[in-house]
């Protein structure tokens, strides 16, 4: 099928149309805005639609293509979650406090994603500050998951994913700080790409948790998902914690490097997963990658459970002060007629954050004040540490863990509105989190019309095993081709 | 019978680092630039914006340590120190904490006497500088300006080992000194590039308990250190002494009225909430970069007063004086090199030059109010002066006269040699030429001759007056002296 005209078309096969000439740049970008502008009512994907800034873009892109000096995302229309700094387009981070706040610069994914011809379609809905896992926090509402409007697209990246998943995008960037690009992957039924801690430039990416935040690819195959990331990843001079000899950047050119692979199952992960249904998306996984000649063992990761209480001490500490730069003083929003300083702070900070922001820095500046400190922040960092080590000695017997993306399929808007049960939706992605290595989500079946998540989780700096990896189960399944229905 | 109270004073002294740029932004540091020009999306704190060290503020850092004989850590860790403040734009500052660059380290203070005492000096950690508040101005609003936020900071903390306001003011000058040695802070207070904070307690004589102590904010002056220090001892002997108690509290000394008062009290301890800055790596210092700090350190205040003893022959109290200011030592130091190129023979040269140093040239900055490094006579010129008067071809009041023509000229160029033949100043010391002078004053004033003849001492005085006018002030005035007296004598 010509892929231009397919919503669902990939990035790999998206190119190869603009590199035949079978469409333009232009006419690919006006393509999927007049679906953004036709569907996106029902979904709530996008925050910001850059409809005139992405078609001066695809033009450029066009020339570049009709004169050779094109790369390999040149003139491909992507989103960005609206975390991500974009210069003179307006970023809000899905809060009323930067409602109208516009950077004089871009993020450094934004600009190598630019500068490689990337055009911008907009800027995605997402959880507050990217506190959630369902996109629900959002100050301008809740994302809708396009295999069923009822129900959550996950988060906090959800506006990422359904904008995949609805067609509305071939792609997008996203943010994982504990799962915020794998768990809405695995409701949306798209893939999502966590990469190592310091391969991704944090710089212009609003900082939620600056130890865990990690931005990655977004997208329909584990293919696309290894051409953004070869573009988005590198060191960076901005962000002193960017890794200097990080990803290597090949790893598109490696995906059909099908080794046979050893495969971890970590026993507690299956043992905290309960529901019965699930289990057997995941053993016909297995299944399909044993018969492709990859060998599972099982593995014990014994710090598991206490990942989530560790995460929600760590993370909200480093928000609890990240955040306090939104004082009103200097940009963002404002009260109106502060009576004195304690009340423009006061009122500014209660106006333009959420509940759940409120509840993470309280629960932050708690647990860095002076009489908690020990008891919480230190133990959690040496409870981080164990954890890591975990993952460190099961990959010297394993090349990557095969594990679950989330404990269930999308859940409906609204269900969970207790915060530590919606905590627990993180269970299978803050470890890898807390760990630092890098954790590929992709779809493996359904249950009950929903996607099914799986993820495999690497050792530091394996993006392109992973990758590969997942290109060979993809080669197998066609669980990533699945499309919600009477979206085409 | 009354109390006799011993002081005890710690001070933190916040050295503003010379680099060219904040130390976590790329932002220019020259001082003066109109409000929140100076100001980039990291030092305002835009979202997504990141911290990245500046590796000359670790330099000068572990240049510092070296230079007190400190343990500089191998490891150093960044923290965050989060308070709300809107100079503060990120909602917290980025200092060091728990493992700061620069351990225990020491200087030898030098007290009036002549004798030197050990003041341990705790630490010293980079941090950033905050923004300023503008209170006056803005009708009933503060302003904001951020050009200092990000500004890099090095904070010297002492022991408190200090006993007295003039100790105290005494190893904030020594520091002053020393941090304009290493080159790592330009020294000028006045734009605040040093600022100190001082712990001042009292406890009875004797007595090895410290007293609560109260902190001093911002003194930028050692003038003012010695003052606020001195009030704020008087007011807690006050205290103590009507039976009240020292509260722990930070307070505020106030130049114009000349008194401390309460900033905020302390009895709510402030929490800082202190973590490890996750978006800095701990730095790692090895010994290599050690070794070139040390290597290449300058010649220190204490080992350049040495030598100028030694080698120049100075007396401890102008050596002192002399190498107080870097700037000053140096123009001082090419002075009296030229000077004794030029009249190699002449052995005083080194001594003529601090006089002239300390004396005239200092004089004329302070009356123009210019730092040493804006003179307007060169080292070379002053050198060529001391010289002349050296040998004896100007005399010292010719030799004033002409280095303040040369202040006023202003001009590199100008020749000494020159200008003294241009203007005809040579000294007379040519004794035919004075003999037949004075031969001629005193067959022109016979009544004064009697005068004198007949015992009347003071009339000496007209015959030197009358030699000098016909001169303009060039007569040797020693030559001078003999051949009068010589005259006078003989009937």
């Amino acid at each position: 099928m010509n892929p231009f005209g397919n919503p669902f078309a990939t990035l790999t096969e998206l190119a190869d149309s603009l590199r035949s000439k079978q469409c333009s740049s232009v006419e690919l970008t006006r393509f999927y805005l007049d679906r953004i502008e036709r569907l996106d009512a029902a979904y709530n994907s996008f925050i910001t639609v850059t409809a005139d800034r992405a078609l001066a873009q695809a033009e450029v892109a066009d020339a570049r293509l009709r004169n050779g000096t094109a790369h390999a995302l040149t003139g491909l229309p992507i989103a960005h979650k609206d975390i991500f700094c974009t210069k003179n387009v307006r970023t809000t981070c899905g809060s009323r406090m930067l409602d109208n706040f516009v950077a004089p610069y871009d993020a450094t994914a934004v600009a190598r994603l630019d500068a490689a011809g990337v055009v911008t379609l907009g800027k995605t809905n997402m959880d507050e500050f990217a506190m959630g896992s369902s996109c629900e926090t959002s100050y301008y509402g809740c994302t809708r998951n396009p295999w069923d409007v009822e129900r959550v697209p996950g988060g906090s990246s959800g506006g990422s994913a359904a904008a995949i998943a609805a067609g509305l995008a071939p792609a997008a960037t996203g943010t994982d700080t504990g799962g915020s690009i794998r768990q809405p992957a695995a409701f949306s039924g798209v893939c999502g790409l966590k990469p190592t801690y310091g391969c991704v430039s944090r710089f212009g990416m609003i900082a939620f948790a600056s130890s865990l935040d990690q931005g990655g690819p977004l997208a329909r195959t584990v293919d696309d998902l290894a051409l953004l990331l070869d573009t988005m990843a590198g060191f960076d001079p901005r962000d002193s914690t960017s890794a200097v000899d990080g990803h290597a950047g090949h790893a598109a050119r490696t995906l059909h490097d099908a080794k046979p692979r050893t495969i971890g199952v970590p026993r507690e992960y299956f043992q905290l997963l309960t529901d019965p249904a699930l289990a057997a998306s995941f053993d016909a996984a297995r299944r399909t990658l044993e018969r492709a000649g990859h060998r599972f063992v099982d593995v014990s990761l014994p710090h598991t459970a206490a990942a989530v209480p560790t995460y929600y001490v760590v993370a909200s500490a480093e928000a609890s002060t990240n955040l306090a730069r939104y004082d009103g003083v200097r940009y963002g929003h404002r009260c109106e007629s502060p009576k004195d300083l304690t009340d423009l702070y006061e009122r500014t900070r209660s106006e333009g954050f959420g509940r759940e922001v409120k509840r993470r820095i309280l629960t932050g500046t708690y647990a860095l004040s002076i009489g908690y400190f020990d008891a919480y922040y230190l133990k959690a960092q040496r409870v981080r540490r164990l954890i890591r080590d975990d993952f460190v000695k099961a990959f010297e017997t394993v090349d990557a863990l095969f594990a679950p993306t989330a404990p269930s399929v999308a859940f409906p808007a609204g269900q969970i509105s207790d915060p530590v049960e919606m905590y627990q939706q993180d269970v299978f992605t803050v470890p890898a989190s807390l760990a630092g290595v890098p954790a590929l989500a992709l779809p493996c079946g359904f249950h009950q019309g929903l996607p099914v998540g799986m993820q495999f989780i690497g050792p530091h700096f394996s993006e392109s095993a992973l990758l590969a990896l997942g290109a060979d189960y993809q080669r197998a399944t066609d669980w990533h081709r699945r499309t919600p229905a009477g979206l085409e | 019978m009354k109390t006799q109270w011993e002081t005890v004073i710690g001070l933190e002294i916040h050295v503003q680092l010379a680099t060219r740029s904040k130390i976590f932004s790329g932002t220019s540091t020259v001082f003066g630039a109109p409000p929140n020009t100076q100001a980039s999306a990291i030092d305002i704190a835009l979202p997504g914006t990141l911290p990245v060290l500046n590796e000359a503020a670790v330099r000068m850092a572990v240049t510092f340590g070296v230079a007190i004989g400190a343990k500089i850590s191998a490891r150093c860790v960044f923290d965050r120190k989060n308070y709300f403040y809107p100079d503060l734009p990120k909602g917290y500052q980025i200092s060091q904490f728990q493992h700061p660059i620069v351990g225990a380290g020491s200087i030898e203070l030098r007290l009036d006497d002549g004798s030197t005492r050990t003041i341990r000096i705790t630490r010293a950690h980079l941090e950033e500088d905050a923004g300023k508040s503008l209170h006056e101005d803005f009708a009933g609003m503060t302003g904001i300006d951020l050009n200092r936020a990000g500004m890099p900071l090095l904070e010297i903390v002492s022991e408190p080992d200090l006993r007295t306001s003039k100790e105290a003011a005494a190893y904030f000058r020594q520091m002053h000194t020393l941090v304009r040695y290493l080159e790592i802070c330009d020294g000028n207070l006045n734009e605040g590039s040093m600022r100190c904070d001082a712990n001042v307690s009292i406890r009875p004589a004797g007595s090895a308990e410290l007293g609560e102590r109260t902190e001093l904010k911002n003194l930028n002056s050692f003038r003012f250190l010695e003052r606020a220090i001195d009030h704020e001892v008087a007011r807690q002997i006050e205290v103590l002494e009507s039976g009240g108690t020292v509260r722990r509290e930070t307070r505020l000394y106030d130049p114009d009225r000349d008194e401390t008062r309460t900033m905020r009290t302390k009895e709510l301890s402030d929490d800082y909430r202190y973590f490890p800055e996750p978006d800095l790596l701990p730095v790692a210092i090895d010994d290599a970069f050690i070794e070139t700090a040390r290597a290449t350190l300058p010649e220190l205040p204490d080992q350049k007063r040495r030598r100028y003893v030694e080698t120049f022959a100075l007396s401890d109290y102008d050596a002192t004086r002399l190498t107080d200011d870097p700037e000053m030592a140096r123009f001082y130091e090419t002075s009296a090199t030229s000077a004794m190129q030029l009249n190699l023979s002449y052995g005083a040269a080194p001594k003529l030059a601090a006089n002239w140093v300390l004396g005239d040239w200092s004089a004329a900055l302070n009356r123009d109010e210019l730092p040493p490094n804006h003179s307007r006579v060169t080292p070379a010129q002053l050198g060529k002066l001391v010289a002349r008067v050296g040998s004896g071809a100007i005399s010292g009041k010719i030799a004033k006269t002409l280095f303040e023509s040369l202040w006023r000229a202003n001009d590199p160029s100008a020749d000494v040699d020159a200008l003294i033949k241009a203007q005809g100043l040579e000294q007379v010391s040519d004794a035919d030429e004075l003999a037949a002078l004075v031969r001629k004053i005193v067959a022109d004033n016979p009544g004064q001759v009697a005068q004198f003849r007949a015992g009347k001492e003071k009339v000496f005085g007209f015959f030197v007056g009358q030699a000098m006018k016909a001169t303009q002030g060039r007569a040797n005035p020693q030559r001078l002296n003999e051949l009068l007296r010589e005259a006078l004598a003989a009937p």
